[in-house]
């Protein structure tokens, strides 16, 4: 079992890499919604006994959404506000890239010295869990950080959710799911508001570009030019 | 205790039904209606508490840390309630007339549900025996008027008026919440009767935390230089809400102060020279300013500063009788203050009201614009001239009763004590004095201007307030005169709520102490009871000398003038020219001269604004460059979301980094 729970981290790791170096909009979602169903297999892998009911109705859900209605929503989003199919970086992907890797560095280092309740690792045996599940919070706050689209922002929100599901499994084995059901609630909102928010900005600005956002702040300089966002 | 609660949630529930309300008139009935009634369903049981001294108290567990819910009615809490529920319902019933012409206008369905909601936070700050309960109600307390405040929001001053409030409010909370933080730390719970009994033995002391109360507590009640916020905030809220918020707002600091002091364990001398300091300070520097004022309700805010630094100066005598351990000192000086702040909840409640039928009927205070309204507003003058007597100290009504104690302790305590105690309250006497003088010529000059003379400016249509308007204002004058003149009967109530506060001395000591003043009072009493009969035979005789005989009404002699116009009267600012001209330094009064030129002149004009020293030299040179400091920080709100996230992530990762290093 700690094999094959080590193996699907190494694709989440792989996954979190290609996120960060794609520049393709499309691809990015289909790469979170592998990553999406990729998490959902957890569950089977980490129970101890038989797996319960509950827990597969919960994990066979959770893969339903983020394998496919989320991406679902997004790729509707982007149909509906004719936006470019690209990422639009802040940061380059070469440098997104490199830092993937000081990220996952770190993560390693994080995951070495944090004190975590008795049983949480040693039930499986399973080494990468805890720096995956780093890395992939890591690496969504960086999408949400160094991307300009608003529908990238909720991507990394996905993603960074992802990280915090796996976290959990680690954590709880058989019980993560009070945690996740609420965080779950949480994005599907935060997925279905987005949608509905990028669509009206793009009717009203013709631009779903989140960077753009700061002419909605709420000071201004008061001389010289009214707003530096542009 | 039962009753004091069903009033609570009386107050919260008909609040809550009055938004319901909206605009209509409804939403008055609801609010002022349920605020009227729950009061008096309270008002009566917290008397008989009062009374029989008993003590009644409900602890049940909470699940907030250090947080139970822990009321309690003592004399001191009961002495304080019985002003709150007293004024409350006469301003939901004056307030009921006053916002009529601005249904359908106005929200006034929210506007009742902060009123009510101020006068719940109020009786839960004087019953909670909590740290977190009372924090949660003095914090509700301190909200609530900011939204009464801001009824006519539509106007810039007021506004501003709100932000003040809202700022003061805010930074007195701070200190109070320090105060607890610092009391209870150590302590299991934040209950009260733990924390006296660990006031005691505090490593650094409790002169810190004594410093922490007075900031805290005083700049609710108005010490200067933390009376800023008052002559901002009075003028512009209604005059039922102002009434209310002079009235007994600010002395829930007070009872702060009290309820803090016996939590502290014994106190210093110093602390008892710091009160007679800033009760002296307060006192004289806030009826200077008042005399200063052309606006009414300013002026009156003002007052309110004066009359808690009456108050403060008793609890100096008070607490320097304690240190001394002179229980007669104590006695009065406490009993003075006590009873300063039921008189004062009286007559300046009595006086705000006035001066809010002045403003229903004339539509604005400025003295300068008034005139000659005793003919149409009998009622309302005569309510005004008692509250104007009894907040001058003049005997027989409360205001000289009151003062008249703490006169006694201070000139019996000083006679036989020594240089130490000889000093500050040789200064209490002559403060209390200065103040009462100039209050007298002030209200002098608040009165004649009003109510005497001739009209200033031509305004048909001026006429008397409606009867739930006149009402509370009548009773609230009757009450002066009877507490006055009952004052030897309100020691014995005096007596155990004194006692409660000294840890030292018993409530006998008390009592003894204060009987000390029966005599004296008991006599004054009959003599104003004499001189009142004498006053009313001669009103009668004159009356029937005149009665078969021509009477006939002329204008005064003008001097020779062809042309006698009201404006010609003197005005507010000139008549008290030779007082304000004294303190020409701290009033910082500034004015617009334009002389008369040549041997025909064109035109000329004269105006002055008073200003406040310790705003414009101390709060708004350090607020405005606090306001430049943070705003060289505008450039962290850009507005870019993704900069925002950066922080929040570069935050977190630091504090881990840091908790696992």
């Amino acid at each position: 079992m700690a094999n094959l729970i080590d193996t699907v981290m190494i694709l989440l790791i792989l996954t979190n890499f290609a996120l960060l170096g794609s520049s393709l909009l499309g691809m990015c979602i289909n790469i979170a919604a592998f990553q999406g169903i990729l998490i959902g297999v957890l569950p089977f892998l980490t129970g101890s006994g038989p797996v319960l009911a509950e827990t597969a109705a919960m994990a066979i859900g959770t893969m339903a959404l983020k394998g496919f209605v989320f991406p679902w929503l997004m790729f509707r989003a982007i149909r509906d506000t004719n936006v470019k199919r690209e990422m639009e970086p802040f940061v380059g992907y070469s440098t997104s890239l490199m830092f993937g890797v000081a990220a996952l560095v770190g993560s390693l280092w994080l995951a070495g010295h944090l004190v975590l309740p008795a049983g949480a690792r040693g039930l499986t045996g399973a080494s990468l869990i805890m720096p995956a599940s780093f890395f992939t919070i890591m690496a969504g706050l960086f999408l949400i950080i160094a991307r300009k689209k608003a529908i990238t922002q909720v991507l990394g929100y996905l993603v960074m959710e992802n990280g915090i599901y796996v976290f959990g499994a680690s954590i709880v084995m058989e019980r993560p799911w009070l945690v996740e059901l609420g965080v779950l609630l949480d994005v599907f909102v935060a997925v279905f508001t987005m949608g509905i928010v990028i669509f009206y900005i793009n009717r009203e600005f013709d631009s779903i570009d989140a960077s753009r956002l700061a002419h909605l702040r709420d000071w201004r300089r008061t001389r010289g030019a009214s707003s530096t966002g542009v | 205790m039962t009753f004091i609660l069903t009033g609570v949630a009386l107050l919260l529930l008909s609040g809550m039904l009055s938004l319901v309300g909206g605009r209509s008139r409804a939403a008055t009935f609801l609010g002022a209606g349920g605020a009227f009634l729950a009061c008096l369903i309270a008002l009566p049981s917290t008397i008989r508490m009062l009374f029989n001294s008993s003590t009644e108290s409900i602890h049940l567990p909470w699940s907030v840390p250090y947080g139970s819910f822990f009321v309690e009615v003592d004399p001191l809490s009961a002495f304080f309630l019985v002003p709150i529920f007293l004024l409350s319902a006469l301003c939901a019933l004056y307030g009921a007339q006053y916002l009529d012409p601005y249904s359908g206008r106005k929200p006034l369905g929210a506007h009742w549900f902060f009123f009510n909601l101020l006068v719940a936070s109020m009786v839960m700050v004087a019953i909670a025996r909590n740290g977190v309960l009372f924090l949660i109600a003095w914090e509700v307390m301190s909200l609530a008027p900011l939204f009464l405040i801001l009824f006519e929001d539509e106007k810039e001053k007021v506004r501003a008026a709100g932000w003040t409030y809202l700022v003061a409010a805010h930074l007195g909370a701070v200190f109070i919440l320090v105060f607890f933080v610092m009391l209870g730390r150590g302590a299991p719970s934040l209950d009260f009767d733990l924390l006296a009994a660990h006031g005691k033995d505090l490593p650094w002391g409790s002169g810190a935390l004594f410093l922490l109360a007075v900031i805290g507590f005083g700049a609710k009640a108005g010490f200067i230089p933390l009376h800023v916020w008052l002559p901002e905030a009075h003028p512009a809220a209604p005059s039922h809400v102002s009434a209310l918020m002079s009235g007994v707002m600010i002395k829930m600091g007070i009872y702060g102060m009290f309820r803090s002091l016996t939590l502290l364990g014994g106190s210093d001398p110093w602390w008892g020279y710091a009160m007679v300091g800033i009760g002296l300070t307060s006192g004289i520097l806030g009826v200077i300013y008042a005399l200063s004022q052309h606006d009414l309700k300013r002026l009156l805010a003002y007052h309110s500063v004066e009359n808690i630094g009456i108050i403060a100066l008793g609890m100096g005598v008070g607490i320097l009788g304690e240190a001394f351990g002179n229980p007669a000192l104590f006695a009065l000086g406490f009993g003075g203050a006590l009873f300063h702040v039921f008189n004062h909840a009286l007559f300046k409640g009595l006086l705000f009201l006035g001066a809010g039928s002045v403003l229903h009927t004339a539509g604005t205070v400025e003295m300068d614009r008034l005139g000659g309204l005793m003919k149409p507003m009998p009622v309302t003058g005569t309510c005004f001239l008692v509250g104007a007597a009894a907040i001058s100290g003049l005997p027989p009504l409360n205001g000289f009763a009151s003062e008249f104690l703490i006169y006694l302790g201070a000139l019996g305590g000083g006679l036989q004590g020594s240089a130490l105690l000889f000093t500050p309250l040789v200064m209490t006497v002559a403060g209390l004095a200065l103040i009462g003088g100039l209050a007298t010529a002030c209200f002098t000059k608040a009165f004649g201007v009003i109510f005497l003379g001739s009209p200033r400016v031509e305004g048909a249509g001026i006429h008397e307030a409606g009867l739930l308007m006149r009402v509370p204002m009548l009773i609230l004058a009757a009450l002066c005169a009877i507490t006055g003149l009952a004052a030897p009967l309100m020691l014995h109530v005096l007596g155990p709520v004194v006692g409660a506060l000294g840890k030292g001395h018993g409530e006998n000591a008390a009592l003894t102490g204060l009987m000390w003043a029966e005599g004296p009072l008991f006599m004054i009493s009959l003599g104003s009871i004499g001189l009142g009969v004498l006053l009313i035979a001669l009103v009668t005789a004159r009356r029937m000398i005149l009665q078969n005989r021509e009477v006939s009404d002329a204008p005064t002699w003008g001097c020779g003038y062809v042309m006698p116009t009201g404006r010609m009267q003197y005005t507010s600012s000139s008549f008290a020219q030779p007082l304000t001209g004294l303190f020409r330094q701290i009033l910082r009064i500034s004015e617009d001269v334009r002389m008369p030129k040549d041997i025909f002149p064109s035109g000329a004009s004269f105006s002055s604004h008073p200003g406040d020293a310790f705003r414009e030299l101390v709060f708004e040179p350090v607020f405005s460059g606090v306001a430049r400091f943070f705003s060289g920080f505008r450039w962290l709100q850009h507005g870019r979301v993704q900069l925002y996230v950066l922080y929040i992530a570069v935050t977190l990762m630091a504090i881990l980094a840091w908790k696992l290093r």
